[in-house]
């Protein structure tokens, strides 16, 4: 029997031309174990099939290494799954240990505050040594330090070298300044009672303010990894398995790594798609929801695309694999996402502009405190007064706010967004969507569904079951969008099926066939003209009318004689007028914009209830039409199909591009909808304005609270009502800071579209 | 005032003058990319309480490769920004984080972590 292979992949450096690759080439082709080595210069990627039991990872690299060359440390496509999986596993024993200092923080700061306070009872300090009683705190506290709190001198010291400062700078220069004057304190007293002073010691506020400060830690820690969990669901929805199709018709389970292009992949009822292909056998309904928002299962049939990460419900059905990898609709939803997630909004300019000099500034606003307390106050007070207001000043201030209050917002609405189909390509997408005041719709795709349907069947003294038989019949051989939707049609009334002999497609005109006998005729007035048919004037008649509908007309003739009519038109979404009722809800101006000719555009205006529309507009003139709105002064919000209205929603404000479900990244769109259909359009407007909301309470709230709070911690009140802030108040309302905006973001989660 | 409160007056003056010139003024680490055989222009930069170096030049239109080794631990670090590319990365703690990026325009890009106080620049010629 022969022994299972593995498949690697290894990024080799360090080649420079072909033979260095044919070199590589050979020295792993010698390596024990392996059975095929396959080396690609311009990719600079090895292929390696091998033992398992033989060879490992390990000795490959060796062997690249022998020959003289590195490789890269990264694996070539680690799937995001995958890094996302590492990080998340750095992030949980980053959390436990956090978790740990703070408990040892906490345990000990509940010891060190009632000794600090044995002061409070003068009966009490009569029998202590107040000298012993400080060296005990002192004890207490260098864990506290040294353990809890080691990681923001750490940081302040590593910050400093690079000459930047962040929040554990302030949190670090804070409680070292307490503590070091404690320190002095409890070693040299006598420096301070010789000068008059009493020698106080800080350690209650030294071990109360890095327990607090790291209870924040604690919570943002747990509530961030909650705004990133959107992304983490999505990345979830991968399936680990296919079930692939071997040439031999063996099915094997093969991880969906291994999974290769071409290959047939079955999929049974009630199992996840392992990636994008097209069904080639068997037909099914699959739920999309989470990649469309779409709730309702999709039936699908061979020729139709299949998603990755989509759910089969009902039938169980092969299909050829299209892309992997990378390239397929769930990775790329996630990269856009992630890639929204790392942008900036630019009503965040403020606050970075502010971020990147908050702490130099607020050290020295501290020093300037520390400077003005010491020459103000009587002088047996002097010292440490300033040094409580300057601790309260550095603990007090809270940059943390600042920075988590648009990006957390931001990644909570872009996760939720994908949640329904809707993804926004950028922060500023976002909030262009939320100024928006008119929206402009293309009818074809967005209003209406894009296809043509049936609406009219029309067979004057006909027996019409049996003639749209006929017709059906010959459609079912053509491969026209005409034609597909008359065996729509036939087939939603139930028609019956017959056989239809001696096909030809007339090229521009129609199609025509033998069925039962008789010879039928479906196609264009030409097509009827061409075979010599004449036309009745009722049916004539009929004609007009339908035509003046702006319904493209189909003709049909069985031996010779014109029998029949079929009016085909694009029909409206059932979701359309609902939607648009909700944007007028929303206050926004909806507008139509359309090919057709007035009445048709007044017909279609008028059925959904939109007031304004632009008819007859030329496809070259769409962009045009939305500057014309813009010089009206409105925000537009142009929603059209992506691909023939690029140019108008590159114009608009903001572009919506209603997807077909193949392109996830359209360019000239900010916001993309997986779902075809309008109410993805009330869902990013819904959601940009609740983010935007969001974002400016959470910038309002970090602008005032360390507006009032430094100069309150300062010592601002105090000539005016006495009034000055305990440094260890300072770091309770510090950590709540943060807390409280990370908490305001992940409201977000609970929106919910209608 | 007495001499102690002139000595505290002039030295906490002084300090605060140094934190500012420091911090915002004085000369920052800058590296030029490598430009390898493929025409990536390769930077390696050590993320530990900053970014060393923390201004980088590249040049225009080529592709570019940062390879960010986060050398700790602390939190303060652990996100990438760099918002004129789009891009937010997790750098995990000792392991190295490649971003590609192309830039197009000549300009200086900042990158910063989450919260914006750790901070580089992208100069573009």
């Amino acid at each position: 029997m022969e022994p299972t292979t593995k498949t690697e992949t290894l990024d080799i450096e360090g080649m420079t031309c072909a033979s260095c690759a044919a070199f590589v080439e050979k020295s792993l082709s010698r390596t024990p174990g392996v059975q095929r080595a396959m080396v690609n210069f311009a990719t600079e990627k090895a292929t390696v099939d091998y033992v398992p039991t033989q060879a490992s990872p390990a000795s490959l690299k060796e062997a690249v290494l022998n020959a003289g060359y590195g490789v890269a440390e990264r694996a070539p496509d680690t799937s995001a799954a995958e890094r996302s999986a590492e990080i998340d596993r750095q992030k949980a024993l980053a959390y436990q240990k956090l978790k740990r200092r703070f408990w040892v923080a906490v345990g000990l700061a509940v010891i060190i505050m009632p000794l600090s306070m044995l002061m409070l009872w003068p009966a009490m300090m009569e029998r202590v040594n107040m000298q012993w009683l400080n060296y005990a705190l002192l004890l207490l506290t260098l864990p506290v330090l040294l353990y809890s709190g080691r990681e923001f001198y750490e940081s302040a010291w590593n910050g400093f070298k690079h000459r930047a400062a962040n929040m554990d700078t302030l949190i670090a220069v804070g409680t070292g300044a307490a503590f070091l004057y404690s320190l002095a304190a409890t070693v040299v007293p006598g420096f301070f009672t010789s000068r008059g002073l009493m020698p106080e010691v800080y350690y209650d506020t030294t071990a109360t303010i890095i327990a607090l400060i790291l209870l924040g830690k604690v919570l943002e820690m747990r509530a961030k990894t909650q705004t990133s969990a959107a992304i983490r669901s999505l990345m979830g929805l991968q399936a680990k398995t296919a079930r692939v199709v071997r040439p031999d018709g063996a099915e094997v389970d093969v991880p969906v790594e291994q999974v290769q292009l071409g290959d047939i992949v079955l999929v049974r009822p009630g199992e996840k798609v392992a990636t994008d292909g097209l069904i080639t056998e068997g037909s099914s309904a699959l739920d999309e929801a989470m990649l469309t928002g779409e709730s309702l299962p999709v039936q699908k049939q061979p020729g139709d695309a299949v998603f990755g990460a989509t759910l089969n419900k009902t039938g169980a059905f092969r299909f050829r694999v299209t892309k992997v990898g990378a390239d397929t609709m769930l990775s790329q939803i996630v990269k856009l996402v992630e890639d929204a997630q790392g942008s900036r909004a630019p009503i965040q300019r403020l606050a970075d502009k502010v971020s990147a000099i908050f702490v130099p500034t607020v050290v020295v606003i501290a020093i300037l405190t520390f400077v003005l307390w010491f020459d103000l106050a009587p002088v047996e007070h002097r010292l440490p007064l300033a040094l409580v207001n300057f601790v309260a000043v550095l603990i007090i201030a809270c940059p943390c706010a600042l920075g988590l209050a648009t990006p957390t917002a931001i990644m909570v609405s872009t996760g939720k967004g994908a949640e329904h189909g809707v993804l926004i390509r950028n922060a500023e997408a976002l909030e262009k969507a939320y100024q928006v005041n008119t929206v402009l719709l293309d009818k074809t795709g967005t209003i209406t569904r894009g296809e043509p349907a049936v609406t009219d069947f029309v067979a004057p003294g006909q027996d019409t079951a049996r003639l749209l038989q006929l017709v059906a019949a010959v459609e079912r051989q053509s491969e026209h969008p005409l034609a597909e939707a008359v065996v729509r049609y036939a087939d939603a009334q139930g028609a019956g099926t017959g056989a239809a002999t001696d096909f030809r497609a007339v090229e521009g005109k129609g199609a025509a066939a033998t069925v039962e006998g008789q010879a039928v005729l479906i196609g264009n007035r030409r097509l009827l003209n061409d075979e010599g048919v004449a036309l009745s004037s009722a049916l004539s008649a009929q004609a007009e009318q339908l035509l003046a509908q702006a319904k493209t007309v189909l003709y049909v003739a069985v031996a010779g004689q014109a029998v029949g009519l079929v009016g085909v038109a694009d029909t409206v979404r059932d979701s359309s007028a609902a939607a648009i009722k909700q944007l007028q809800a929303l206050g926004i101006e909806v507008v139509m914009m359309t090919g057709d000719n007035p009445q048709t555009a007044a017909q279609v205006a008028g059925q959904v209830g939109i007031a304004r529309y632009f008819a007859e507009v030329l496809p070259q003139d769409k962009a045009g039409k939305v500057k014309e709105l813009q010089g009206e002064g409105r925000t537009v919000a142009m929603v059209g199909d992506g691909i023939n209205d690029a140019p108008a929603l590159a114009q608009a404000d903001i572009g919506l591009a209603i997807g077909s479900g193949t392109d996830v990244a359209m360019e000239a769109a900010g916001i993309t909808l997986m779902r075809s259909d309008l109410r993805g359009v009330v869902t990013a407007i819904e959601l940009s304005r609740q983010t935007i909301r969001t974002i400016k309470q959470n910038l309002f709230f970090a602008f005032i609270y360390n507006t009032l709070g430094i100069p309150i911690a300062a010592g601002l009140l105090y000539p005016f009502f006495g009034i000055l802030l305990s440094p260890m108040l300072a770091a309770g309302a510090m950590a709540l800071s943060s807390v409280s905006v990370l908490t305001n973001s992940l409201r977000l989660r609970a929106f919910a579209a209608h | 005032m007495d001499t102690t409160a002139f000595i505290v007056t002039i030295a906490g003056v002084g300090l605060a003058a140094f934190v500012i010139w420091y911090f915002f003024f004085s000369a920052r680490q800058t590296a030029s990319a490598v430009s390898t055989s493929g025409g990536v222009q390769e930077v390696a930069i050590t993320v530990k309480g900053g970014y060393s170096p923390d201004v980088v030049e590249v040049e225009r239109g080529k592709p570019v490769q940062l390879s960010f080794y986060r050398d700790e631990e602390n939190s303060c670090s652990e996100e990438l920004l760099m918002p004129d590319f789009n891009v937010r990365r997790d750098l995990p703690a000792f392991k190295t984080t490649l971003v590609e990026l192309l830039p197009q325009q000549a300009g200086t890009f900042t990158f910063t972590c989450g919260m914006g106080m750790l901070r580089g620049n992208l100069v573009v010629k």
